[in-house]
């Protein structure tokens, strides 16, 4: 049962990166039914930060901003005007590691940069520094449910605001020992470009609704373990019916008591 | 946008337990900040402590939820009937259509410290440790959830130390488009290694219990807080002096991760932002409670960002020098000193500050103000040069 009302936006673009998945292009093949070969996640450098912010970034920054980069590119968006919203579970896991392995070693010095490294809303700034943007920058986290939980926020943000919304969701590996609690086996990002009003090129409107149906699996096993494993690749069922190019209804995970119905229209 | 009303709201902070205390250490100006004695920590600073945390474990059936932040949180859920609003808030609304926005910086980081020293020969943590309950940085709005029963949409925002001021304008959001009819948002955040070395680290933490917009200032002290409000549309017969959220503003630096734009150009953006929303004008603002966390680049910026926007003449104060910078939870922690504000008629004072910067362009308020306040304005900026104004009123 759909609990109304809804939130809508058009989708403009979409931007990708993903284990054997490097761009959106690639993956729509994959999703529309081709091949996939699955392959650890190959996350490029970023050209656009200034030298001393590139040498401060980790990957995981890089992943969320290079994901963000591509979908403002397909969309042919300006970067700098657009509010952001950045979604993940763990952030950047490997600086948290790193500083909890400090902590409890007899020094406990942690460096400046892997200290304002470590907020949860690391990847927001860094995007607004090699973007220029300086309108609204979100940063949230909902364990599972955190790709929900971005979609609703972005949706919300274009319906009210009304005004065009990047949302990023990002998530990445731990080390070991965060890894065995926490397993998340490769890096992966998906950013949508959403905006209020239909324009030439758009993908798809999107009309999204909490639902208690259960959510959409991906046919393909290793895919549908990328969607179980990852928390931003719970999007995939969305993924796979935007590269399908028709319309329908899809349901993604949500939090533990609900989901969220995507019309693709 | 259409004002919200704040039906319920608490907060709970090294100044006290709720509304009554934290009212009465405002008004009689005193700060709570104290020499460092937490955990192993060996830094010469002072914190904003709450005490008693150490001994107050969750109930067993929130056990998989257990770690300071949390019981900080319920701790902070127990006063002034909070938990009994939103019980009767879910039942005019449904479960369903009540949602939860909360800030947090440290979430449970303190136990994943800790475990850390407690690693296994082979590196493993202990069996004990909780990854979902307690390290997420949802844990605490999972956990809340569970607490108040609330089953609508829920999301933890952790934008460093403007997460719990961001929440109102995502739940507000929310609730414009008729996602929810109601939200329960706030911040909490506690002491942790990370932060105090962190901030050490940076060179940003006083000895001395910081002393925001002095001439002497030399940084934070950092605080913890749980401080919650239940935002709902306002009802027609809204009693008179109902504290109401009445607009929001964000922006970003987009200039540094750690220090603000030395302008404070997001800042001033964020405050514009606000004043557009609620559709006030700079001579509307009667208080403005600061962020000013002690730090000279922080209240220098701010200090210029405020005159530009409000101009210099209207009064205000940081109250970090009672509640020390509580990060993810001030926020939410000075909206609702905000509302007291209001509620009481009473500016309050920016204590331990003992001379003012006079190179700051800022009318700060050194002594308690009584005066007729109706609009104050609370601003929050953190690391990655994300900021955040809000704007709070009462019905007339």
């Amino acid at each position: 049962m759909s609990v109304a009302p809804a939130l809508t936006a058009s989708l403009r673009a979409v931007g990708l990166i993903g284990p054997g998945l490097p761009d959106w292009p690639t993956a729509a093949g994959v999703l529309a039914g081709g091949e996939y070969a699955a392959q650890p996640t190959v996350i490029p450098a970023l050209e656009c930060l200034p030298g001393a912010e590139r040498r401060r970034t980790g990957t995981v920054v890089r992943l969320a901003l290079n994901a963000g980069l591509e979908a403002v590119s397909r969309g042919a968006a300006d970067a700098a005007a657009l509010p952001a919203v950045f979604t993940s579970s763990g952030g950047d896991g490997l600086n948290c590691h790193e500083i909890c392995e400090t902590l409890a070693s007899a020094e406990r010095y942690i460096s400046p940069t892997r200290f304002h490294n470590s907020v949860h809303n690391a990847a927001a700034g860094y995007w607004g520094i090699a973007t220029g943007a300086t309108a609204a920058a979100n940063a949230l986290c909902a364990h599972d449910a955190s790709f929900g939980a971005g979609l609703i926020e972005a949706l919300t943000q274009v319906q009210v605001e009304a005004t065009a919304v990047l949302l990023i969701a990002y998530d990445a590996s731990y080390p070991d020992p965060m890894r065995s609690v926490r397993p998340i086996p490769d890096a992966f990002a998906v950013a949508l470009l959403l905006a209020p009003e239909v324009r030439a090129g758009a993908l798809a409107r999107l009309t999204v609704s909490v639902t208690d149906a259960p959510a959409a699996r991906m046919d393909d096993a290793p895919l549908e373990t990328l969607r179980a494993s990852v928390p931003a690749a719970r999007s995939l069922p969305l993924l796979r019916q935007l590269a399908l190019a028709t319309a329908g209804r899809i349901v993604i995970d949500y939090l533990g008591d609900q989901r969220l119905s995507v019309e693709v229209a | 946008m259409r004002p919200l009303a704040l039906t319920a709201y608490t907060a709970t902070s090294c100044i006290g337990r709720g509304l009554a205390a934290t009212h009465e250490t405002l008004a009689a100006q005193r700060s709570g900040l104290a020499p460092c004695a937490f955990e192993t920590v060996t830094l010469d600073t002072s914190v904003g402590e709450v005490p008693g945390l150490d001994s107050a474990a969750l109930p067993a059936e929130l056990g998989e939820f257990e770690c300071r932040n949390n019981r900080l949180a319920l701790l902070g859920l127990r006063q002034d009937g909070f938990a009994d609003a939103v019980r009767e808030c879910l039942g005019r609304h449904g479960r369903t259509r009540v949602g939860v926005w909360l800030g947090t910086s440290t979430s449970g980081i303190l136990e994943t410290e800790i475990a850390y020293r407690k690693r296994g020969p082979g590196g493993e943590l202990p069996a004990t440790f909780r990854y979902r309950g307690a390290h997420n940085t949802f844990s605490l709005a999972a956990f809340v959830r569970q607490v108040l029963g609330v089953a609508g949409p829920a999301a933890v925002i952790s934008s460093a130390c403007s997460s719990s001021a961001k929440v109102f304008a995502s739940a507000r959001r929310a609730i414009e488009a008729q996602l929810v009819d109601a939200a329960v948002v706030g911040g909490v955040d506690s002491l942790c290694l990370t932060t105090l070395y962190g901030f050490n680290s940076l060179q940003l933490v006083s000895r001395t219990p910081c002393r925001p917009f002095d001439a002497a200032r030399d940084g934070i002290s950092i605080g913890e807080a749980a401080a919650f409000a239940l935002l709902e549309r306002v009802p027609g017969s809204c009693d008179a002096g109902t504290a109401l959220l009445l607009g929001t503003g964000e922006s970003s630096d987009a200039h540094h991760m750690s220090t603000p734009h030395p302008q404070g150009r997001g800042a001033r953006a964020a405050m514009l932002a606000a004043l557009a929303d609620a559709g006030l004008g700079p001579t509307d603002i009667d208080y403005i409670n600061f962020h000013g966390t002690g730090t000279p680049g922080n209240d220098a910026a701010e200090a210029r960002a405020v005159a530009a926007t409000l101009g210099a003449r209207v009064p205000g104060s940081s109250t970090k020098g009672a509640t020390g910078h509580t990060l993810g939870a001030a926020g939410a922690l000075e909206a609702v000193i905000c509302t007291l504000a209001l509620r009481h008629s009473l500016m309050p004072a920016g204590v331990n500050t003992t001379q003012v910067d006079p190179a700051l362009e800022v009318h700060y308020l050194r002594e308690n103000r009584p005066a007729p306040l109706r609009r104050v304005l609370s601003n929050s900026f953190g690391f990655g040069g994300s900021n955040c104004s809000l704007i709070f009123g009462r019905a007339g």
